[in-house]
C-alpha cells in the first residue's frame, strides 16, 4: 500500500471501478479494485448469483505459423495435441531447474493459430521465455496492452448474458470457447473457463469496446443482481476451490508434480525439462501441495509454518484466507509427503501458537 | 469518512476516548477498518497486562489481511470487548462505538498529549 496508485497502470475500465467505489490497490503493476463493497458479500453475490471481475491485467499472446504447435509443445508441459479450434487447455510452463515459470490457458483459435493467456505479474518473463526457445519462425504478438478481460462468473452468469449474443452460453462445454458477436462488438472471445469453479465465461475483449461491454453486460444482468467483484473475492473464491494461484502457491521452486499439476504434465511429448520430471514422477515427490482447513480458531496465512504434532517444520502454507462459506481458516501448503493424505492432522504457527489443522481433500466446497 | 472530534488518534489508525481516572477507550479508525475490508476476528490476550508504548496488544484478522493492534501509550489493559468475539464484523459497522477493542489505564496520563488531534490525524489519511 507504499505504492501510489498514480504511478500503475490502469486498466480501460478504471473510471468505471473508480466511479463504483472500488476500493484501488496494486496487483502486478497496476491499479487494481481490491473490493467494491465488502470481500465477503462479493464473495457470496458470485457464489449465489452473478458477478463480473475486470481481470484486464493478465497477459494475451498470439502464437501464429506452422511451428506454432511444436512451440506450444516445447514450452508447455499438457499435450497441446489435444486441442482443436475452440478447445482451452489449462498447462504449466517448466523452467529448467524443476520448477514453474508461470501457469496459462492455451486457446487454439485455427490451424497454425493460438492464444496463451498467461499471469499479469509474469506476461514479459513469460513473453522472454517463450522467445528464447521460439527457433520455429512463429510469430508472436503481445494482446496484452490491448486487450481487455472480463470474467463473468457465477451460477446466474450464462442466464444473466444470454441476451447478448446468439452463442448457446449454457451449452457451451467447460473450456471450450466461440469467437462470437457480442454486446454488438464482432470476434469476441467468449470462454467457458473461470478461476471461480461456480460457472460462467471469460471475455476477451479488444479495449475500445471495454466500457461498452461492461455497460451492456450490466444492463443484461440487472434483473440477475450482477454486481462488480474484487480481487479480494476472486482469492477466496479460488482459494475455496484449490485452485492454484501463481506466486503464493507455485512458482519458479515448486514442481508441477509437488503441486497436483500431474494432470497437466504429459510424458507422452518431449518439453522443456520433461526428462528430469519424468524421473521425478517415477521416484516420487518429496513434498506436495495440499489443502487444509483449521480445527482451531485461527487463520492461515502465506509464509506461516506448518509442523508436525510434535512441532517439527514440515513445510510453509502458500495460500489461507478466512473461508466465508465455511466460515472457518483454510488454507494450501506444502507438507512432507508423509503427512499429505487427507485426514492427517497438522499444526500451524500463527504468531506465538500453534494451532491444529486437517489436511483434506479438495475442493473445501 | 467520519473523525469524531471529541477522539485522540494515533499513526497506526487507532481512536482513543480518554475518560476518567486516567483511562481511555480503544478502537481502530474507520479508515483502518475499510483499508482491511471485513474483520473476521479480534484476537486480544493482554488483559490485565501492564505494556509499555507501542507494544501489541491484540491483532485483528480481516478475509485477506492481518494487523496488529499497538498501545497509544505506556499502562494497563483493563478490559477487552467480550462483543468482538461473536460479532468481529461491529468493528466494521460501528468502529467508534460497539466495535471498540480495549479499556486501558495510562500509566502517565501526560502522554495524552503526544496522541494526535483529529486535525493531525485527517491529514495524515488524506495524504
Amino acid at each position: 500500500m507504499d505504492l501510489k496508485t498514480t504511478d500503475l497502470k490502469q486498466t480501460a475500465l478504471n473510471d468505471i471501478h473508480v466511479a463504483l467505489g472500488g476500493k484501488m490497490v496494486e496487483f502486478a503493476g497496476y491499479s487494481m479494485p481490491v473490493r467494491y463493497t465488502s470481500d465477503k458479500e462479493e464473495h457470496f453475490a458470485v457464489r449465489e448469483n452473478v458477478g463480473v471481475f475486470d481481470v484486464s491485467h493478465m497477459g494475451e499472446f498470439l502464437l501464429k505459423g506452422e511451428g506454432a504447435l511444436d512451440l506450444i509443445q516445447k514450452v508447455s508441459s499438457n499435450d497441446a495435441s489435444k486441442l482443436y479450434p475452440g478447445r482451452v487447455q489449462y498447462s504449466c510452463l517448466p523452467n529448467e531447474q524443476g520448477g514453474i515459470i508461470d501457469d496459462l490457458v492455451i486457446y487454439m483459435i485455427a490451424e497454425n493459430e493460438y492464444y496463451l493467456v498467461v499471469n499479469a505479474s509474469n506476461v514479459q518473463k513469460d513473453w522472454d521465455w517463450i522467445s528464447k526457445y521460439n527457433t520455429y519462425g512463429v510469430e508472436m504478438t503481445n494482446l496484452s496492452d490491448q486487450t481487455s478481460m472480463l470474467a463473468v462468473q457465477g451460477p446466474k452468469a450464462t442466464q444473466a448474458l444470454q441476451s447478448l449474443t446468439d452463442v448457446k452460453l449454457d451449452d457451451m462445454k467447460f473450456y471450450t470457447f466461440e469467437k462470437a458477436t457480442f454486446a454488438g462488438v464482432p470476434d469476441i472471445i467468449i470462454s467457458a473457463t473461470g478461476y471461480t469453479g461456480l460457472g460462467g465465461v471469460e471475455l476477451y475483449i479488444p479495449n475500445e469496446h471495454a466500457e461498452t461491454i461492461w455497460n451492456k453486460i450490466f444492463e443484461a444482468g440487472k434483473d440477475y443482481h450482477i454486481q462488480a467483484i474484487g480481487l479480494g473475492a476472486r482469492d477466496t473464491l479460488r482459494l475455496e476451490k484449490g485452485y492454484c494461484l501463481y506466486g503464493n502457491d507455485i512458482d519458479d521452486t515448486t514442481s508441477p508434480l509437488e503441486a497436483g499439476l500431474g494432470w497437466v504434465t504429459k510424458f507422452t511429448k518431449d518439453f522443456v525439462n520433461s526428462e528430469a520430471l519424468k524421473k521425478q514422477k517415477e521416484e516420487g515427490v518429496k513434498r506436495k501441495l495440499v489443502a487444509f482447513k483449521m480445527v482451531d480458531k485461527g487463520i492461515p496465512r502465506h509464509g506461516y509454518e506448518l509442523l508436525n504434532t510434535d512441532g517439527k517444520n514440515i513445510g510453509r502454507v502458500t495460500s489461507g484466507s478466512m473461508s466465508p462459506s465455511l466460515n472457518i481458516g483454510i488454507g494450501l501448503g506444502y507438507v512432507t509427503k508423509e503427512l499429505s493424505k487427507p485426514g492427517n492432522e497438522i499444526m500451524v504457527q500463527v504468531r506465538n501458537k500453534q494451532l491444529k489443522a486437517e489436511v483434506i481433500k479438495l475442493p473445501f466446497i | 469518512m467520519n473523525f469524531p472530534d471529541n477522539l485522540k488518534y494515533t499513526k497506526e489508525h487507532e481512536w482513543i476516548r480518554l475518560e476518567e481516572d486516567n483511562t481511555a477507550v480503544i478502537g481502530i479508525t474507520a479508515h483502518a477498518q475499510s483499508e482491511l475490508g471485513d474483520v473476521v476476528y479480534v484476537e486480544i490476550e493482554t488483559e490485565g497486562e501492564e505494556l509499555e508504548k507501542d507494544a501489541v496488544f491484540g491483532t485483528v484478522e480481516a478475509v485477506k489481511t492481518v494487523a496488529d493492534l499497538y498501545l497509544p501509550a505506556e499502562g494497563t489493559v483493563l478490559e477487552v470487548n467480550e462483543k468482538l468475539a461473536d460479532t468481529p464484523e461491529l468493528v466494521n459497522q460501528d468502529p467508534y462505538g460497539e466495535g471498540w477493542m480495549i479499556k486501558m489505564k495510562f500509566a502517565n496520563i501526560a502522554d495524552a498529549e503526544e496522541l494526535l488531534s483529529v486535525t493531525d490525524y485527517k491529514a495524515l489519511v488524506e495524504a
